[in-house]
């Protein structure tokens, strides 16, 4: 398959911008995740919202969120993207170098006016598309952006074929504009202020706003990233991928379904049965796309599972894709209206998106960093052991996080409708939420561990990049991944 | 004929890409046009009614402090829930909310319909120091919103609600200063404010007239969560969606 074609490009590829993506997925990594651990302590801790309006658990939560979706997963996506296009199309970035700077600064600058905002509480008060209009109106100027220098690299192509991976990609971007722009319509209030409201209300908005917000993960969190495991866990284990025919059902059946399974979000809510029942059933049908997808990750490795042992770079990405059938698997389960009754509104689905995002989008993006910066920089990583190293405490991070999440969402479930034998409710609200406590400072430790491998990661690339040159040896050992190009 | 292969698709960039638009547009086509056409999505029952200037004001301090990240405002249709909180939520009682705050996650409890369960005084305490009145709570103080409320571009916040389909009269719209200062004045004259916002509270809702605050605008909106509907007077009839 293409992407296994040595690159022979006669100019070269625009990489300074991608250097630059790779490092900023780094940076917002650990700003995302320590984020997430004071959030996480605030709500063991609630001393620690500080009596601060800036503090907030309300006003943190959302900068989390998007540190990690956006910046993290936003500048890993692009990063790689602009990478794997030039190489599997042999093909100049379309603009150039200066697009690729363009694409970057413009992505930076949106990250960092929306954060701005919620601190100051500038928000659209819709989860995963908090940023005001005004924000929102830059980024899909960037956005667009995006699409002309992918879709223009591909035109330009010196391949027949167009690799599966950009499939993916490509329906990402497409599916997060047409998401993007749809959810955000909104009328700005003027007068100089950053206040809108959007032109739909109540259940028609919480049926777009869910269609969005579950294709924020299906597009953003998932096609995007099948592109990136559709290119380097076949680089990294030198094979190509398992089934070409399976990648054909995999993407057409996987885009196909996605898109209906938002109203799981919506369950015994004031959304009509029928839209209830057809996001079930979707939900449900998604699983067999998932799995598919996983299979074909997974079986590509045939031949090549020896390379776990001596390449703890492919370690994240198979992990990542054992997380992922996981998550996958755990997600069309919830969207049954008989579990969701208990899940919904809990920890659990916390959890859910926790495994998914930790363990499938994080060691995902971790695996190919691995990858790509020696390829990036022309140097050998610093250390192999510090990767195994971040791999297990990473690892231990999420399995804490997510068996504390599985256990306070099923418990405060149960406790809400448990009766007692006079037939009252057994408990008050507050009291399923002290119950909470153990479980809070578990999933603060997890974090913290998860927070620490990043901080691992950090400091492995920065001896990596930094390295004199005549560090770097003529010849690069066999057991590294590039050895097999 | 020649046989189709999928050799086609992946050679032609636009080709890819459109058919790429079209498989992802159907399911939110199919789920979301309906909703806007069906004109039984909302149930049609009595009460319900525009937020007062106040109100809107309060509930864009909820949105803007993430009050929904914690707090959702849908009650499910269970025995538990009808106990706990009372009758399950209906399209209706959000179909003029900007955006929907059912929420997702209850970390603190359902608010859909708090409205008139505590007393104002109970709402500004609690606001200020949760812990000082629920120990185990886990929510972060609001004592900041002790500050005059910005109520200076109030009309054109009710200009823009009634562009994207809220209907606010000429006259709610011209009114809309007044009718936000009366509302948190107990003293003042407020016929006209009780004729456009039928059952609309007055009260100094932070325990001090002078000053509208923050605190004033949150709690009358609180105060209000869930109380437009009289469940006694609606027949089953006007619940049906289809």
């Amino acid at each position: 398959m293409a992407a296994l074609a040595a690159p022979a490009p006669t100019e070269l590829d625009v990489e300074a911008p991608v250097r630059a993506f790779a490092i900023a997925t780094v940076f917002w990594g650990i700003a995302g995740f320590l984020a997430g651990v004071v959030i996480a302590a605030q709500l063991a801790f609630p001393l620690l919202n500080l009596d601060l309006e800036w503090t907030t658990f309300g006003r943190l939560r959302p900068l989390h969120t998007s540190a990690v979706i956006f910046a993290f997963g936003g500048n890993a996506l692009i990063g790689t993207s602009l990478f794997i296009v030039q190489r599997t199309c042999r093909a100049r970035l379309f603009g150039g170098e200066e697009m690729g700077w363009f694409l970057f600064w413009g992505y930076q600058f949106f990250i960092v006016t929306a954060a701005v905002g919620y601190l100051f509480g500038v928000t659209q008060g819709k989860e995963y598309a908090e940023p005001e209009w005004y924000v929102d109106i830059w980024l899909t100027l960037v956005w667009v952006a995006y699409l002309v220098a992918f879709g223009g690299t591909i035109l330009k192509r010196r391949e027949p074929h167009i690799y599966v991976a950009n499939w993916f990609l490509l329906a990402f971007i497409i599916t997060v504009a047409m998401l993007h722009i749809v959810n955000n319509l909104a009328l700005p209030v003027g007068g100089g202020i950053g206040k809108s409201y959007g032109v739909a209300s109540g259940v028609q908005d919480a049926m777009i706003q869910w269609w969005y917000g579950h294709n924020a993960v299906g597009f953003f969190l998932t096609a995007g990233f099948l592109g990136m495991m559709y290119y380097f866990i076949p680089k990294q284990a030198g094979r190509p991928v398992y089934s070409y025919r399976l990648s054909i059902v995999h993407f057409w059946s996987l885009i196909f379904l996605y898109i209906w399974a938002g109203p799981h979000h919506l369950h015994y809510t004031a959304l009509p049965d029928w839209a209830q029942t057809l996001g079930m059933v979707f939900s449900i049908m998604l699983w067999m796309p998932s799995w598919g997808g996983m299979i074909n990750g997974l079986m590509t490795l045939s031949g090549a599972w020896d390379k776990l042992r001596t390449d703890p770079g492919l370690r994240f990405s198979v992990t990542a894709v054992g997380f992922y059938a996981m998550a996958t698997f755990e997600g069309p389960v919830m969207s049954i209206r008989a579990v969701n009754s208990l899940s919904h509104y809990t920890d659990w689905t916390i959890g859910h998106v926790h495994s998914g995002a930790l363990g499938w989008n994080g060691f995902i993006i971790f695996g190919a960093l691995y990858w790509l910066i020696p390829v990036l920089w022309n140097k050998k990583l610093y250390s192999e052991r510090l990767v195994s190293w971040h791999f297990w405490v990473a690892t231990l991070g999420i399995v804490l996080y997510i068996t504390a999440m599985w256990v306070s969402g099923i418990m405060q479930g149960l406790m809400w409708r448990a009766y007692d034998e006079h037939g009252f409710l057994q408990y008050a609200f507050v009291e399923t939420v002290a119950a909470m406590h153990p479980y809070y400072v578990i999933r603060m430790l997890g974090g913290l561990l998860y927070l620490s491998g990043a901080l691992i990661m950090a400091w492995n690339i920065y001896r990596t990049v930094t390295a004199r040159e005549e560090e770097a040896p003529a010849a690069l050992p066999a057991a590294l991944p590039m050895a097999a190009e | 004929m020649k046989r189709f292969t999928h050799a086609l698709i992946e050679k032609n960039l636009i080709l890819l890409g459109v058919l790429t638009l079209l498989t992802v547009a159907i399911g939110g086509l199919v789920q979301i046009v309906p909703l806007f056409l069906v004109e039984t999505t909302i149930e049609r029952v009595q009460g319900i009614r525009p937020y007062t200037p106040l109100e809107l004001m309060g509930r864009n301090i909820y949105v803007r402090e993430g009050c929904y990240l914690c707090h959702s405002q849908m009650v499910r249709p269970f025995r538990d829930e009808a106990e706990r909180y009372g009758h399950y939520s209906l399209a209706a009682e959000s179909m003029y909310d900007h955006p929907f705050q059912w929420g997702s996650k209850r970390t603190g409890p359902d608010l859909a319909r708090v409205g008139g369960r505590y007393s104002d005084d109970w709402h500004a305490a609690h606001l200020r120091s949760p812990r000082d009145l629920v120990p185990a709570s886990v929510m972060p103080p609001y004592a900041f919103l002790d500050r005059p409320l910005d109520a200076e571009a109030i009309r054109a916040h009710l200009r823009a609600q009634r562009a994207v389909g809220v209907p606010y009269s000429d006259e709610m719209i011209a009114e809309a200063a007044n009718d936000l200062a009366a509302q948190a004045t107990p003293e003042a004259d407020a016929s006209g404010f009780s004729r456009r916002y039928p059952n609309a509270r007055q009260a100094a809702f932070d325990a001090d007239p002078k000053v509208v605050t923050e605190m004033d605008a949150l709690v009358a909106y609180l105060q209000m969560l869930g109380t437009l509907v009289r469940f006694s007077d609606v027949t089953p009839d006007q619940l049906r969606q289809p």
